[in-house]
Parts: structure tokens; C-alpha cells; sequence
């Protein structure tokens, strides 16, 4: 229990870091934030300035704490602003339209290919030295793409040249959203492909890593012990061998999330994909500071969360996590 | 069981020697190690082996050539009878032990010899080193059982005390489950452990326990023999002196045979019915544990003996044994003892290490492979400097 | 890159193998691999810029040299506004070569400032320095680059190094504190205190030198990681697009629509470079990876034993059953022989 305690405080602290430098950098930026920007928007409407100049605490009457506190209770009530690149549209709202998507797509196909990666990994591990370890410099390289050019290369293949995927975004043309079928199956049918890419890329890395753990775990005195005991091959493989060898790879999963949703968010820029990573791009090239600041959040909130799930199903499995102190 | 841990080290190692044989003596009854205890002779039992290794040779096969860790062994474990088997870090007692029931894992690989197996079950003798996967499982635990060095790590951390032993006991008995959880219950209760310990993980039991846990799932599928591996040097000696008076004890009351791994000769002179003292690989004195203490044969035995203090008698100069084994992938011909024997000569790069009877001992089995040396050979005035220079320069 | 780079969790040994001689002999094929593929790039890093064929920023007009394919004039066709993708190429992978390697030092120098620090000094000083390596850790980094990027007046490459620097040290200092943390702990480290050696002594002389291999790794993998921050931060656009990095050359061409016009050779070279690259730095990290630890390193090179691969966990091998080669349909028959746990034991009796 005190470790689950400990990990809430530490992603609370890492939480309030992210919210303060968010908080900090415009404020560091040298010169008049709100001048630079609106020299490079010479048209934006009044309003849209006055929006900018809220978002940077400009105008604001009060000492920098009082803006701070100001700001962390806009956060505390999902208050991220205006966006000046869709004016006045506010950024939660805007967010809150995008983030479904890349939950869905980005939290099922990299579970989808943790779990697939993984049960190969064991494979991979147990039966090392085998013909599957033929497969490994072609992994290698598999996981070296970035996500977005692997996403290039598909599209190509199968939406240019075979006309199998269609080319980007979301949905069909002229379609509404709503829950129906119509809706839905082509919500489906668009997001084959970005999943297909994140399933491909990531699970040369999963199935890296966990190989790597079960050599080091079969080499340990319990696995011999096991084997000792005259146990069958598929009891050491999963309860001695593969139980132990899944907390380190758990770990090495929730480091990875970070790097993840990163990797997908520029993935569905290609695609065209209506989630967090197109309205991330859109809000960069539009300098568009308080959606970005927004986006920031959001995913940090969103791989927080993450990491804390991950760290209960640790609990979950490995019984010394439960007793000792957090020592990460 | 030892009833005051406190009163036996204020004792006096020597004195609780002779305390123990006494009572080991009076328990098993019948004459010699061959015997087994009143549970032994169901079927045709002659003096034949439980266990024997013969001619036994094992390698490390790197890309730099092959380590020769065990070379041409014989080794005989008969019913109910502790063997001890004793040597510094490095002399291949372990790869002996693993190799013989197939567990160590490559790059070791078995050259040569055959390890026959005639326990009690079994209708035929067997060659371990033959049997397919299956027959090995079945063998396993069933027949013969180790106990490892550290449980820390031969325990699965994930798993609770219940739940491997009851791994141990499917795997090779068919009972209902109740009877299974049971049976796990009374094991504890056979090496001492309260049962609310069944539900507790490797990393919430003392050092002492963990050990303890080990038998008892050693004895789980009701063994043959049971090849302990240090068993007791990562616990101090009051736990120690607990943990082998109940291996005695267990021992005479299920019958089964020891192979009893240890570096700690005076460990064994208490707890085993015969010695054989392993130096690079080989085998350079076997015999009772009795004559090892009395008089030993061997150079290398001698040297271990008075490797350490007794706690009576007068004070004299700690012997060790200076210099370090050789390096078995380029092995020195002769015996690889030379460069750190006190005794040696110029016919010790000729001697073929082939164990001959002494004459002079009690043990009619006594043997040595030093065809130089007899028990009473005075000892050399003093052991020689070997000018820091590792082993295996002579000669090569 | 995509997934967080693979590295070995287990501690590596003490060692100091790069040092005996027949080092490369001995490297894994895998390594070796690693280290020639790398060693290409570098060269192409160092020559390239001097052979280009054109000036990469130099656009040609006529409308005729717009989105060639690759020719005889330009070996890798030209682009939109009709530069050569060849000579972009070399040039950008001269720069974000430069840069990866150049926020590898940095970040690592960083990295192990920090972690040996943080496991020497213990306590409150650990404490910190541990919680601030842990929540750079987990704030996710990319994101957090561009809020960092966004606000520079320029976004050229000095920004970019430093801030890809100031988040590509958390990773290597944790795994250097662990191990700085169970080297301390050693008995020789206290030995050398015994002595008296001053702490510095101790850190440079006795600490460092043991975890070389631990370091190589982490720098590999910082590398890793810079070049394809860098090259998502371009293709987002959040860099200086008038510089030829690999991330730029990309950037332009997802915004020229160079794949819906099927252009494939204006994005498909310099998104195959930074995947070789990764492979090579991956490869790498592997051989380093198989030095340090051994149980990676003898399971592949001795998992063949005359002539046969042999499962890690497999009983072990006796030689005169595997030349008896009991495999295919002839272990099918041996395994219906008839015996339960026996077999014939002719060996046994006459010897």
C-alpha cells in the first residue's frame, strides 16, 4: 500500500513540475511574448490579442503568484485558454474533440502489440539460439524506424499503390459522427492502417526486450531449481521463468509510454488522423501557444495516468513490490 | 535437534563430534555405510549403488577450447549412506553433481562415462545421461532431489511457500488437492516451520527458514537421494549446527542417501559416512569419514585438515595452502596438485591420478591418487613459497 | 526512435574486456555489424558535404526539373522547386549526425555526473537528484520539446542541442546510479577508502573505469534517442527549415504532398538513413549490451554444441548422444522405445 502511496506523490510532484514550466517559459521568453507573436500575426483580430495576452498573464494586475495560483485553478477547472489559430474556440473544447481518437487508437494498437510482443518475446527467450533469433537484426531494424516513416512507407504501399487503406483522416467524406454503424465502421476501416504501423514498429521492441529478460531470467537459480523439480516445460516457461521476467518488462513499458504516444502523435500527422497530433501540429505551425501549452498538459496528464496504471498492475504481480519501499 | 544452541558451542566442536557420532552410530543401527536404514532391503538389495558414476568427464566448451572441470570420475552412493563430497571453490564438486542429473546448461557439455541410477522403483538400473527429456522429469525430484546453496534465489520470488511445494508434489504424485495442500502442511511440520508460514513469500522468511523450506520440498516427492549443495554456508553456525542435525535426523527416519556438497572438510567429518576429496576435476582421496580424520592419505587432505583451527588443544600456526588450482582448459600433466604439494618429487608429472588402495588403512575402500604419499609420511618441515606465480607453470 | 531503446536491465559485470587484445575477434557478428554500418554513416557524414553533385539549396526554376525521379542528372531526383535530394542527403546526414553525437556527449557527460553523484553522496542529495532524474523521466519528451523549442526566437541548431540535451540526460544517470549504486557497495571501494583515498580518487579511479561498458551503452542510446527527436521535431516543423537535416528534407516533403504525388524518392532516402542509422546504433548497443553481461553473450555463441543448437534450458548435452543424432524421425522412433525411465545400461556393467 505505502508504495502505491509513494508513486501517487511522485506523479503528483511530476505533475506540478510539467503545470510550472508551462507556467515559466513564456515568461522567460526575452522581450514582450505578446509583441513578438503579435508581429508575426499582424492580422489576428483584437480579439484573438487579447486572448494571447490573458493566456501569458500580460494586463494581469497582481504579483506573479497571484497569476500562479490564477492558472493552476484554471487547470484544476480544464480552463487551457483560447486558441488564437481557431478563435475563439476554446482549447479544451478543442481537445476534448481530439483526444478520444488517440486514446482509442493509440491505447489499443500499443496494447494490442505489448502483449503480442511480448508472449513472442518468451518464445524468442526460451528457444534462444533457435531459428527465431534469424528474425532479430530484421527486429532490430523494424524498431529503429520512426513511426512516421514506417506510416509514409505503408500509405504508399497500400493507399497509393494498392488503393487497399484509404489515404488519411478519420472517417469517410461526408460522413457525420455519432454512434452509428455507418459512423463507426468507417471510423474502423480508417484507423486499419495507424494501427497497423504502431502494431509493427513497437513490437519488434517489445519482443527485443522481453527476450533479452527471459535469457537473463532462465538463467537464474530458480528456473535451474524449477527444471530440478521435474516440473513440465510450459510451468517453468510461464510461472518461473516468464512471471519474473514480465516486472521488468512492465517497467521498461511504462518508461516507454512517453516515448509512444510521442512517436504516434507525429504518426497521425501523416495520416491525417484527427486526434491530439494533428491539432499539436497545426497548433505549432500557427504559433499557436496556449493550444500547445494545452496538448502539453494533456498528454503529460494522460502518461501519468498511464504510468500509475501500470505501476498497480506491478503491485498486482510481484509480491515484494508490495512490502518494500519504492526505490525507483 | 539440537535442544541448547548455547551449551553446544561452549562445548566444543570436537566434543559434539564425538557427541553426534555416538547417537548418528546407535540410530543406524546395522554395520558399515553400505547398509540402509531399517526402511532399506524391499527388494533385491545387494551392496549395489543407488547412484554410480563411472568414468564421468565433463567440459566447458568455449571458443577459446575446452574447460575440463570434472575428469574422469568414479563415484559410488550407496543406500542411506552420506557421502560428502568435499574441495575448494573451482574443483568441479558442483558440475559433478549438476552434470550427473543433466542440469547444468551450456556451454557444459558430458564427454564421457555413465551415471547408473538402481533405486528402488525402478526396475532396471539406468543411465541418466541417456534418458530422454520425459524419463528425466520423471527421475527428477521423484528420485533424486537437490537442495541448493542460497534459497534466496532458488526460491521463486513470485510464488508462495504453498504453491511450490505443491509444484513439487503434482509434478510427480497424483493425489486429490487436499491431500496435496496436506501433505505440504506436514512437510513443514517436518523440518520445523509453523504452518502459517505456507502462505508467506521467499522474501518474508528468514535465511534459516528459506533453507529449511528447501528440504522440505527436497523431500517432497519422497526421494531416493538428495544432493545437497552447501546448504548451510550462507548461514551462521548456531542455524547451521539446527539445519544438519535435522538433515540427520530426516535422513534415518525416510531412508534416503545424501551427496553432501560442502568446501568445509570439518563439516563432513561429523556429517558424512565417507569422504571424497575433489581437487581440478578429480577425485584424489575417498574413504571413510573416520580414516579421513584419523589419517588421511593424501597431500591435499592433509592440507585441508590443518587448514583449520580446532577449539582444544594447544595453539599452533594456521597451514593454509598456498597458490591457487590450475587452469583447467590448459590441465598440467601429472597430478595438478604439484605446484602447491609440499611432498612433490620429480615423478608427480607421471602420475596418472588413478586412486589406489591404501594399505595401511582401516577403510578396506580407502583410496588415494598420490602413489607417493602414505598416512604416515612425515610431514615436509615446511610448505613451500611458491614465489607467487600461479599454478599450472610447472611443466607447461 | 519509436520505443524506449533496449538495454539490458541487469547490471553488467565488472569488466574490462574491450581492453585484453582480440577484442574485435571476439565481438558478436551482430556488434560487428553495428560498428561497420555506423562507421559508413560517419564517413558519409564527413566526406558527403564535400562531393555534392549540386548545391542543395540551390532551386532550379523551369518547371520541367520539378519532382524528377531519380536520373541519370539527379541520382535521387529532384524536388518540388527542382534541388537535388542526393546532395540534401549527404548534407543532412552530416547534420543530424553532428547533432546526435554532440547531445550524446553532452547529455551523457551529464548523465554521469548526475547518477555517480547521486549514488555517492546518498541520502538527501540522492533523494533529489533521483526524484528530478524521475520526473523528466516521465514527463513525456517530445511534447514537452516542443513547448521548450516553441518559444525560441530561432530554432536553429544551438537551441535545439541544448534543450534535446537538458531531457536526454534523466535515462542514463538512472541506470549509472543503479550501478554506481551496487559498485559502491563493493568490498574494493571500501577498501580503497580504507586506504584513504580521497572520494574523487575513488570515483575516477575505481568507480568510472568499471562501468565503461555501462556508459558506452547509455551513450549509444542517447544518440539513439537524439536523432529521432530531432528528426520528429523537424518533420513537425518546430526547427530551422532552412537548414538539410534528415527531419527537414522530411518536413518538406510531407508538406509538398511529395507522397500523394508519389514522389517516393524525395522521403524515402532520408527516412531509410535515420532507420539504418538507428539499426546500426542499436546493433551497437547490442554488442556492448552481450559484453557486459555474459549470460547474453555465451548462451548465443555456445548454444551450438557439435553441430546442434540447443535450446538455453535443455538438459545438458552428453557428446555421444548428440552424434547418435536422435533428431527427426529417428528421436520420433527412440521415443517410443520400450522402458519407462530405463534404459539399456551396456555401458554400466562391464567397465
Amino acid at each position: 500500500m505505502s508504495f502505491i502511496i509513494r508513486r501517487l506523490v511522485f506523479y503528483v510532484v511530476a505533475a506540478w513540475v510539467a503545470l510550472t514550466i508551462n507556467f515559466i517559459i513564456p515568461r522567460l521568453v526575452p522581450g514582450n511574448a505578446v509583441e513578438s507573436i503579435m508581429s508575426k500575426f499582424p492580422n489576428l483580430q483584437p480579439a484573438a490579442y487579447r486572448a494571447i495576452e490573458a493566456m501569458l498573464g500580460v494586463g494581469h494586475p497582481g504579483s506573479i503568484w497571484h497569476q500562479y495560483w490564477a492558472y493552476l485553478v484554471d487547470v484544476a477547472h480544464l480552463n487551457f485558454g483560447t486558441s488564437s489559430s481557431e478563435y475563439p474556440a476554446q482549447v479544451s473544447t478543442l481537445l476534448a474533440e481530439a483526444l478520444p481518437w488517440t486514446i482509442v487508437l493509440v491505447g489499443t494498437a500499443t496494447v494490442i502489440a505489448f502483449l503480442v510482443g511480448t508472449a513472442l518475446g518468451i518464445v524468442a527467450g526460451w528457444r534462444h539460439g533457435g531459428g527465431l533469433d534469424r528474425v532479430l537484426p530484421g527486429l532490430m531494424f523494424l524498431q529503429a524506424i520512426p513511426y512516421f516513416f514506417f506510416a509514409l512507407i505503408l500509405l504508399e504501399l497500400f493507399a497509393v499503390k494498392l488503393h487497399v487503406f484509404p489515404l488519411g483522416q478519420g472517417y469517410g467524406e461526408g460522413l457525420i459522427p455519432g454512434w452509428h454503424w455507418d459512423f463507426i465502421s468507417s471510423a474502423v476501416y480508417h484507423s486499419l492502417l495507424p494501427a497497423l504501423t504502431i502494431v509493427l514498429t513497437s513490437i519488434a521492441g517489445w519482443m527485443l526486450q522481453m527476450r533479452n529478460v527471459m535469457i537473463t531470467t532462465i538463467g537464474e537459480d530458480y528456473v535451474v531449481a524449477a527444471q530440478a523439480k521435474g516440473l513440465a516445460n510450459r510451468r517453468v516457461v510461464f510461472t518461473y521463468a516468464a512471471r519474473n521476467a514480465i516486472l521488468p518488462q512492465l517497467q521498461g513499458f511504462g518508461l516507454a509510454i512517453g516515448f509512444v504516444v510521442s512517436g504516434a502523435l507525429v504518426m497521425e500527422i501523416v495520416f491525417s488522423y484527427p486526434g491530439i497530433g494533428l491539432l499539436l501540429v497545426n497548433a505549432v505551425t500557427s504559433n499557436d501557444y496556449a493550444l500547445t501549452q494545452g496538448i502539453f498538459l494533456v498528454i503529460t496528464f494522460t502518461v501519468l495516468l498511464a504510468n500509475l496504471i501500470v505501476d498497480f498492475i506491478i503491485v498486482f504481480v510481484d509480491p515484494r513490490a508490495r512490502a518494500r519501499e519504492a526505490t525507483r | 535437534m539440537s535442544a541448547d544452541p548455547a551449551a553446544d558451542s561452549a562445548v566444543g566442536r570436537a566434543d559434539s563430534r564425538a557427541l553426534d557420532r555416538a547417537t548418528h552410530r546407535a540410530a543406524s543401527a546395522a554395520a558399515g555405510p553400505a547398509a540402509g536404514s531399517s526402511l532399506a532391503d524391499a527388494g533385491a538389495q545387494s551392496s549395489s549403488p543407488v547412484l554410480d558414476i563411472r568414468d564421468l568427464s565433463i567440459v566447458y566448451r568455449t571458443p577459446a577450447g575446452d574447460v575440463r572441470a570434472v575428469d574422469h570420475v568414479n563415484l559410488a552412493l550407496g543406500a542411506g549412506e552420506v557421502v560428502g563430497l568435499a574441495g575448494e571453490s573451482g574443483s568441479g564438486k558442483s558440475t559433478l553433481a549438476y552434470g550427473a542429473t543433466r542440469l547444468l546448461r551450456a556451454p557444459a557439455l558430458v564427454t564421457n562415462g555413465s551415471v547408473i541410477y538402481r533405486g528402488r522403483r525402478v526396475s532396471r538400473p539406468a543411465d541418466v545421461l541417456k534418458m530422454r527429456p520425459d524419463e528425466l522429469r520423471r527421475l527428477r525430484w521423484r528420485e533424486i532431489a537437490i537442495v541448493f546453496q542460497s534459497a534466496m534465489n532458488a526460491l521463486n520470488p513470485v510464488l508462495n511457500v504453498r504453491n511450490q511445494l505443491l509444484d513439487a508434489i503434482h509434478a510427480h504424485l497424483k493425489m486429490p488437492r487436499d491431500e496435496a495442500r496436506e501433505r505440504a502442511a506436514s512437510l513443514l511440520d517436518l523440518v520445523g516451520i509453523p504452518r502459517s508460514r505456507l502462505r508467506s513469500y521467499p522474501h518474508e522468511l528468514s535465511g534459516g527458514m528459506r533453507q529449511r523450506v528447501m528440504i522440505a520440498m527436497a523431500l517432497s516427492a519422497d526421494p531416493e537421494i538428495i544432493i545437497m549443495d552447501e546448504p548451510t554456508t550462507a548461514l551462521d553456525v548456531v542455524v547451521q549446527r539446527d539445519i544438519l542435525a535435522q538433515i540427520v535426523e530426516l535422513k534415518d527416519q525416510l531412508g534416503f542417501s545424501i551427496l553432501f556438497i560442502t568446501h568445509d572438510l570439518s563439516l563432513l567429518l561429523e556429517l558424512a559416512d565417507r569422504i571424497a576429496v575433489m581437487y581440478a576435476g578429480q577425485f584424489v582421496e575417498i574413504a571413510t569419514s573416520d580414516e579421513v580424520h584419523r589419517e588421511s592419505a593424501h597431500p591435499y587432505t592433509k592440507g585441508l585438515l590443518n587448514s583449520f583451527p580446532s577449539l582444544r588443544g594447544p595453539r599452533r600456526e594456521l597451514v593454509g595452502i598456498p597458490g591457487s588450482p590450475p587452469d583447467l582448459g590448459h590441465p598440467p600433466p601429472g597430478c595438478p596438485f604439484v605446484p602447491r604439494c609440499g611432498y612433490a618429487r620429480p615423478g608427480c608429472e607421471d602420475v596418472d591420478m588413478r586412486l589406489l588402495p591404501v594399505a595401511t588403512s582401516r577403510d578396506p575402500d580407502h583410496v588415494t591418487a598420490c602413489p607417493f604419499v602414505l598416512p604416515d609420511t612425515p610431514a615436509p618441515p615446511a610448505p613451500p613459497v611458491t614465489s607467487g606465480s600461479p599454478a599450472g607453470e610447472l611443466g607447461t | 526512435m519509436t520505443v524506449a531503446p533496449v538495454i539490458s536491465t541487469e547490471l553488467s559485470a565488472v569488466n574490462t574486456e574491450a581492453a585484453r587484445p582480440g577484442w574485435w575477434r571476439r565481438m558478436p557478428t551482430k556488434a560487428k555489424a553495428g560498428v561497420v554500418l555506423f562507421g559508413v554513416f560517419v564517413l558519409t557524414a564527413i566526406i558527403g558535404p564535400l562531393v555534392t553533385p549540386y548545391d542543395p539549396s540551390y532551386e532550379n526554376p523551369s518547371p520541367g526539373a520539378s519532382m524528377n525521379a531519380p536520373s541519370g542528372a539527379h541520382l535521387l531526383g529532384t524536388t518540388q522547386s527542382g534541388q537535388d535530394v542526393l546532395s540534401q542527403l549527404l548534407v543532412g546526414i552530416r547534420l543530424t549526425l553532428e547533432l546526435g553525437i554532440i547531445v550524446g556527449l553532452v547529455a551523457t557527460a551529464l548523465a554521469v555526473i548526475v547518477g555517480v553523484t547521486a549514488a555517492f553522496l546518498g541520502g538527501f542529495w540522492d533523494e533529489l537528484l533521483s526524484l528530478v532524474t524521475n520526473v523528466f523521466l516521465v514527463i513525456p519528451a517530445l511534447p514537452l520539446l516542443i513547448v521548450l523549442l516553441g518559444y525560441f526566437p530561432n530554432r536553429g541548431e544551438a537551441p535545439t542541442i541544448v534543450v534535446l540535451a537538458l531531457l536526454g540526460w534523466p535515462w542514463g544517470a538512472r541506470v549509472i546510479r543503479a550501478q554506481t549504486l551496487a559498485i559502491r557497495n563493493r568490498d574494493f571501494v571500501a577498501a580503497s577508502r580504507e586506504t584513504g583515498e580521497t572520494n574523487v580518487r575513488i570515483i575516477a579511479f575505481e568507480i568510472v573505469p568499471n562501468e565503461v561498458s555501462l556508459i558506452a551503452a547509455s551513450f549509444v542510446n542517447t544518440v539513439l534517442y537524439a536523432i529521432g527527436a530531432s528528426v520528429a521535431l523537424a518533420f513537425i516543423g518546430v526547427a530551422d527549415l532552412n537548414s538539410w537535416s534528415l527531419g527537414t528534407m522530411l518536413y518538406w516533403a510531407q508538406s509538398q504532398q511529395a507522397l500523394q504525388l508519389g514522389a517516393w524518392w524525395w522521403f524515402v532516402p532520408p527516412g531509410l538513413a535515420v532507420a539504418l542509422m538507428g539499426t546500426a546504433l542499436v546493433l551497437l548497443n547490442t554488442g556492448i549490451d552481450e559484453l557486459g553481461n555474459p549470460r547474453l553473450r555465451d548462451a548465443s555463441s555456445a548454444s551450438r554444441i557439435a553441430g546442434r543448437w540447443l535450446k538455453p534450458a535443455d538438459p545438458t548435452p552428453v557428446l555421444s548422444e548428440i552424434s547418435l543424432r536422435r533428431t527427426g524421425f529417428a528421436g520420433f522412433l527412440h521415443s517410443f522405445s520400450r522402458s519407462s525411465l530405463l534404459d539399456n545400461a551396456e555401458a554400466g556393467e562391464g567397465r
